[in-house]
C-alpha cells in the first residue's frame, strides 16, 4: 500500500488541464510513490475540483528539495508583494 | 509458420464484467489462443490504479497458459478517465471499499469461470494495495490459490493521517480458503517484515498452507520493471515462485 500522511486544503484560483482551463477548488498534498517521476517517493500535489470529476485534475510529483525550494519560493514571492505593496 | 507464431501470441481486450452489487465495470482479459483447458488468474492492480504495467503483468499470465482478468478496481469512481486521475480520486475518497472489492473478485472469478476454455481453477494474485485485496478476497470466497506481492495493512493499521480507510485484516486468516503465497521486501516498511512474520504465525496456528518469501535488497514494488523500486533477482525470483504456486495448485 502506497500513501502516506495527506494534507488537504482548500483554494481558489484556476488549474490548466488537460482540457484546458478551470476552477480550482481543493489542493491534496502527500508524500507517496509517484505516477511518473523516477523515484521512490515524492512530494505529490493535486490541484482539483472534485466537482468537476477526476479528470479535473493538475497534478505534479516533486523531489523533496525541489518542494522545499518551491514552497520557500512561494511564500518569498507573497512577501516580495508585501513589502512593496500592491502591485502596478 | 509465421501464422503458427502469431496463433500462440496471447490475446488481449476490455471487456465488462459484472462486479459487486451487479455493477458492470470495465476489466482487461488477456488469455492464450485456442480451446484451453486453461485455469483463470483475477489480477489485482496497485495504488496508482488500472494502468500499463498491470495490463502487461495480466499479458504475461495469459502468455505463460493462464486466462487472467484484471478488473478496473477504480472504475466506479471515474469511469473513462485516465488511471492516474482515477487513481488520485479513489485515494483521496479512502480507498477502494473492502466490501466492493470482494463482489468484484468474486465477479472476476465467476467471469473466468464461464469462459469455454475454463478448467474450473481460479486463483488470485496482486501487487501492493492489491496483496492486501488478494489475501482478503481468499478470506472470504472459495478460490484456488493466492499470491499476496506485499501487500501492507494485513496485520498493522494505516499510519495516522493517511486518508486510506482500511482496517487490519489478519483475523481472517482463518477462514483461508486456498494457498497462499507471499513476496515481500526485506527492506519494506509497509509491510514490514516484522508484519509478514505476525501473518506468518497466524497462518501456521490455523493449520493453513502457505509459502512466504522476504527478499535481501528489494522493498516495495520490487516487481514494477517502470520503477527504481524494481530488483530484478527478486522478481526473476519471484515471478519463478508464482509459475511454481499456480502451476501446482490451479492445475485441473
Amino acid at each position: 500500500m502506497c500513501t502516506y500522511h495527506t494534507e488537504r486544503v482548500e483554494v481558489t484560483g484556476s488549474g490548466k488541464g488537460p482540457d484546458g482551463w478551470f476552477p480550482l477548488r481543493l489542493a491534496s498534498v502527500y508524500l507517496d510513490h509517484p505516477q511518473h517521476a523516477l523515484a521512490e517517493h515524492t512530494l505529490n500535489i493535486d490541484f482539483l475540483n472534485p466537482a468537476q470529476g477526476p479528470s479535473a485534475r493538475v497534478a505534479v510529483e516533486l523531489g523533496e528539495e525541489s518542494a522545499r525550494a518551491l514552497a520557500g519560493a512561494i511564500l518569498a514571492a507573497l512577501d516580495a508583494v508585501d513589502s512593496v505593496g500592491s502591485l502596478p | 509458420m509465421a501464422d503458427r507464431t502469431i496463433d500462440r501470441e496471447p490475446m488481449a481486450e476490455t471487456v465488462r464484467i459484472t462486479g459487486h452489487h451487479g455493477d458492470e465495470i470495465e476489466a482487461y482479459l488477456a488469455h492464450p489462443p485456442g480451446g484451453g483447458p486453461s485455469a483463470g488468474v483475477v489480477v489485482l492492480h496497485h495504488m496508482p490504479g488500472y494502468d500499463e504495467a498491470t495490463k502487461r503483468i495480466t499479458r504475461t499470465f495469459a502468455a505463460h497458459g493462464y486466462a487472467a482478468v484484471l478488473p478496473n478496481l477504480h472504475w466506479r469512481e471515474a469511469p473513462g478517465a485516465s488511471p492516474d486521475d482515477a487513481a488520485a480520486a479513489v485515494r483521496a475518497a479512502g480507498g477502494v471499499p473492502d466490501e466492493r472489492l470482494v463482489g468484484d473478485v468474486e465477479g472476476g472469478a465467476r467471469f473466468l469461470r464461464s469462459l469455454e476454455s475454463a478448467n474450473g481453477k481460479v486463483g488470485v494474485i496482486g501487487y501492493c494495495s492489491g496483496g492486501r485485496q488478494a489475501f482478503l478476497a481468499a478470506c472470504r470466497l472459495p478460490l484456488d490459490a493466492a499470491v499476496d506481492c506485499y501487500g501492507a495493512f494485513v496485520v498493522d493499521p494505516p499510519p495516522a493521517g493517511m486518508p486510506l480507510q482500511v482496517e487490519p485484516i489478519v483475523g481472517l486468516a482463518g477462514n483461508l480458503s486456498c494457498p497462499l503465497l507471499g513476496l515481500f521486501g526485506a527492506e519494506d516498511t509497509h509491510p514490514s517484515p516484522a508484519e509478514t512474520a505476525r501473518l506468518e504465525q497466524e497462518l501456521a496456528r490455523h493449520g493453513k498452507t502457505f509459502q512466504f518469501h522476504t527478499y535481501d535488497g528489494a522493498g516495495h514494488g520490487f516487481f514494477a520493471v517502470d520503477r527504481p523500486s524494481y530488483r530484478p533477482h527478486a522478481a526473476s525470483d519471484g515471478w519463478s515462485r508464482v509459475w511454481d504456486w499456480f502451476g501446482r495448485y490451479l492445475a485441473a
